[in-house]
């Protein structure tokens, strides 16, 4: 038995100890926010936070993470209301959406050590997430949008 | 979402209303050019089978059925924002659910062709008008006051002269049994309050919480999971396997052989069930299986084009349009123009990989996942299962992607074959390497252009494509030329040549081959326009005047003019690059100009790309400028980052490691624009990509004297 912290939620998981996080997170827990994507680290779906920074579940052995506080895109925020969350809605960002838990679980980290990123930074920061859609200008805009937020104290711009 | 069949009291049954409710659909009477719109509730409706429906229930909520699938370009959005705007009813009153597959109650149900609004916008606004109208008419009765008193506004029924109101949901009974009227008439595009407004995609929040289910999101009670090794030459079929390590990983419980259909051909692989996903996977990854591809060649890349090319020396191929003589002109000319440009295979590689629910049930079958076609799978299966096509029951799921690849059925009858195999509900997730080794893919094209310029003028155009034709892989007729040459070329240029000539040399290989978002357009854009820039370079004109001298269209004039306009084309210094390209794509045509500068490392730099897009009467600019952003980048991956090359018969691209994507530190602001006029709508998902990688290399070219005519090229090394 593992035990696991999600989400504030304590875990019991029967599971081999290199099975990767991903998929006790989405299989044997059923919390299917976080996404498969690649399975090797390329792509960012399966970006979640270990002790608040971000971590490939893909690549990250469920044994890795007994013990640290997980958090997936279902515990960012209690109301969808992280900065990020209310800018993403307020770009409409998202198009097909698969890869947006990822972009905003890197983008939460960035946005914590850097409340006033610039686009160089977001670049760096967010160049490990790959869109296929193609949502990069709106994930850019909304980044600064929900800075701009955090900064001025606004939790929901509506 | 995985509500609906057709009659109405399943209907009600399964979205959990009680019967109170106002029902309309439309009627597609064989003989009739336009949709009647029926209310449900009349008894000669009950036999009758409704394609669209919108359902008003007595909370004043209303229910639309889309027969076509949420892929990222936004019908979520679009289609109730045009049920709300007749309807008088707030966009956030109206919810959608998806069809299931049936092409005998909906008609064509693929996503694709860039169809979802411009196919159904007509009925939309019938149907929410007819509602609204039969409201009206239900209130009026009530307060015995005429129709022509009252007014419909936010869901509610307003009697002008007294104030006095009703919410929907009181009306709904009484309007129910009312007749739906005919001739009713819509609004003007001045007076719409909603259509046309950026307005926020409805299913944003439950794409930034975790709750949006996709196809591999999807549970049914004691599912098991499952991975397949297929064979890797995508062709011929298992010798023989051994399973004795993979049955020895926890968690594995079955391996089998399966087949599974690629349209008219099969392919070949080795099963592995399993408790969960990652067990499954590593199953497959300890099998030994000794593959008997006998009968198919082992290309290569180079190999496919050197034939291309080879063809395009002796062939004339099958004739899509001839106008005059091109053939004698570039025969006599003393100069002439003769190049070959070549694009690449691509991978869709959806960001979901493919994967899908079946649930067999021994009459019956039931299919979750993420579908573009969802009456192609039901027949399909129907007929690969030996199943009647009632039996299958197709749902769809949110899909992560399509651009194509989703609408192919091998994945959903693979998923059928083992959850038969098993006797439980499995589902099937494919790997990232199976997603990128399998194909379907677009296919590689090799172009062979050859025109004639004499006094500044085009005298002869001809072009020719050799390539995998899809329409052929999908069980076209071969000797006739489909629209695959003269996708996303401009017909105008068809009246304004003189001497023309377009034509398609047949050419196969056993790799399978899908459309990929905008299909041929997507590479026949590159062709025709970077060949364009080289005939005006060649007559001495500036690119985009050629268009407009050649494009004799006022409609395209206003386009080339905001393009012009926007672009800053006139004003344009001599350091700068500018290239521009125009292309049609399913109705609608998009100009392009890209900025290009070389940075002190000689690298080139894309500083900037301007899209016109005139797409007609739309729905949401906001939606039209995503589509057309993400369509942009897309492209720009297609022509500068990733092929898809083979070897030995074989993918050589296996993860995003070797088949790279773009990332938002590749992409350059993107400035869209959209025209405003009455004219019938067009595509949106689709028409913004043909136009980026020619207008790209037509702005490297004016930059740097280079021309680019084989994608993928590298920016670093122009």
């Amino acid at each position: 038995m593992i035990s696991l912290n999600i989400n504030q939620k304590t875990y019991q998981v029967d599971v081999s100890p290199d099975m990767p996080l991903l998929w006790v997170i989405r299989d044997i827990v059923g919390l299917t926010g976080t996404k498969y994507g690649c399975g090797v680290a390329q792509c960012g779906a399966c970006v979640v936070h270990m002790n608040g920074e971000a971590a490939r579940s893909c690549v990250t052995k469920v044994s890795r993470a007994e013990g640290q506080a997980i958090v997936t895109i279902e515990g960012l925020s209690q109301n969808n209301d992280h900065p990020l969350q209310t800018a993403w809605n307020e770009i409409s960002v998202p198009q097909c959406g698969y890869c947006h838990s990822g972009q905003l679980m890197s983008a939460a980290v960035l946005l914590r050590e850097n409340p006033n990123p610039t686009d160089d930074d977001i670049d760096a920061a967010m160049a490990g997430n790959i869109c296929r859609c193609g949502t990069y200008p709106r994930i850019r805009q909304a980044i600064h949008l929900a800075a701009e937020m955090q900064r001025k104290g606004i939790k929901n711009k509506n | 979402m995985d509500t609906n069949t057709l009659s109405r009291r399943k209907f009600l049954k399964s979205t959990g209303l009680t019967g109170a409710a106002l029902f309309l659909g439309c009627y597609f009477p064989a003989s009739a050019r336009e949709a009647k719109i029926l209310n449900a509730a009349q008894p000669e409706t009950t036999e009758i089978e409704l394609n669209a429906w919108i359902l008003i229930d007595t909370s004043g909520k209303v229910t639309l059925l889309s027969h076509r699938a949420e892929m990222g370009q936004g019908v979520y959005q679009s289609l109730p924002q045009i049920i709300a705007e007749e309807l008088e009813v707030n966009l956030n009153e109206v919810n959608i659910i998806f069809a299931k597959g049936d092409n005998k109650k909906y008609g064509n149900q693929v996503t694709g062709g860039s169809s979802s609004v411009r196919g159904s916008y007509k009925n939309l606004l019938k149907l929410g008008a007819t509602a609204r109208e039969m409201l009206i008419e239900a209130a009026a009765k009530k307060w015995n006051v005429a129709n022509e008193e009252c007014y419909a506004e936010a869901g509610h029924v307003i009697h002008k002269p007294s104030g006095k109101k009703f919410h929907y949901g009181e009306l709904v009974v009484d309007a129910s049994k009312l007749e739906a009227p005919k001739n009713i008439k819509l609004k003007a595009r001045s007076e719409y309050k909603i259509i046309g407004k950026p307005l926020h995609r409805q299913d944003t929040p439950l794409k930034t919480n975790g709750t949006a289910i996709f196809g591999l999101d999807k549970r049914v009670p004691n599912m098991l999971y499952a991975a397949v090794e297929r064979n890797p030459r995508l062709r011929g079929v298992v010798k023989s396997f051994d399973d004795s390590a993979a049955l020895k990983i926890p968690g594995v419980k079955k391996v089998f052989k399966v087949r599974m259909g690629v349209f008219s051909t099969y392919r070949e692989g080795v099963a592995v069930v399993a408790d969960n996903t990652w067990a499954a996977i590593q199953g497959k990854k300890a099998l030994k299986i000794e593959w008997d591809d006998s009968g198919f060649e082992h290309l290569s890349t180079d190999e496919i084009y050197k034939r291309q090319q080879e063809d395009l020396k002796t062939k004339e191929g099958l004739s899509f349009r001839k106008v005059g003589d091109p053939d004698s002109i570039i025969q006599q000319a003393a100069k002439k123009i003769d190049v070959v440009y070549q694009t690449p295979y691509q991978s869709h590689s959806c960001m979901e990989p493919l994967n899908c629910v079946a649930h067999w049930q021994g009459d019956k079958l039931e299919i979750w996942g993420p579908i573009q076609a969802p009456d192609w799978v039901q027949d399909y299966i129907s007929k690969e299962m030996n199943l009647p096509r009632e039996n299958v029951i197709v749902n769809l799921t949110f899909l992560g992607g399509g651009f194509g690849r989703k609408a192919f059925m091998d994945y959903p009858h693979e998923a059928s074959v083992i959850s038969k195999e098993i006797g439980a509900p499995v589902q099937v997730v494919w790997t990232r390497e199976d997603d990128a080794t399998q194909g379907p893919y677009r296919p590689g094209i090799s172009y062979r252009c050859e025109g004639v310029v004499a006094n500044g003028e085009i005298s002869a155009f001809k072009v020719r494509m050799a390539g995998q034709n899809n329409g052929h892989w999908m069980g076209g007729k071969k000797d006739i030329a489909n629209r695959s040459a003269t996708e996303g070329f401009l017909k105008p240029y068809f009246d304004s040549m003189k001497n023309i000539s377009v034509a398609d040399v047949p050419f196969e290989t056993p790799i399978p081959t899908m459309w990929w978002r905008s299909v041929y357009a997507s590479t026949n854009g590159f062709a025709y326009e970077s060949f364009m820039d080289e005939l005006a370079i060649a007559a001495g004109k500036d690119p985009l005047e050629l268009r407009r001298e050649y494009l004799k269209d006022e409609r395209l004039h206003r386009q080339i003019d905001k393009l012009e306009e926007v672009s800053g084309w006139k004003n344009r210094k001599k350091n700068e690059g500018f290239g521009v390209a125009i292309t049609e794509c399913f109705g609608t045509p998009v100009g392009q100009v890209v900025k290009v500068s070389k940075q002190k490392d000689g690298k080139i730099k894309i500083d900037k790309v301007w899209a016109v897009v005139d797409c007609g009467w739309y729905v949401n600019p906001d939606t039209i400028k995503a589509q057309v952003e993400g369509s942009i980048v897309m492209a720009l991956g297609a022509a500068t980052i990733h092929e898809i090359t083979f070897k030995d018969g074989m993918t050589e691209q296996r993860n995003f490691y070797n088949y790279r994507m773009p990332r938002i530190n590749d992409i350059p602001p993107i400035e869209v624009h959209i025209m405003e006029n009455d004219a019938d709508a067009g595509g949106v998902g689709e028409p913004g990509l043909p136009a980026f990688a020619p207008a790209l290399t037509n702005a490297v070219y004016d930059l740097t004297g280079k021309r680019i005519r084989k994608l993928p090229f590298s920016l670093a090394t122009v």
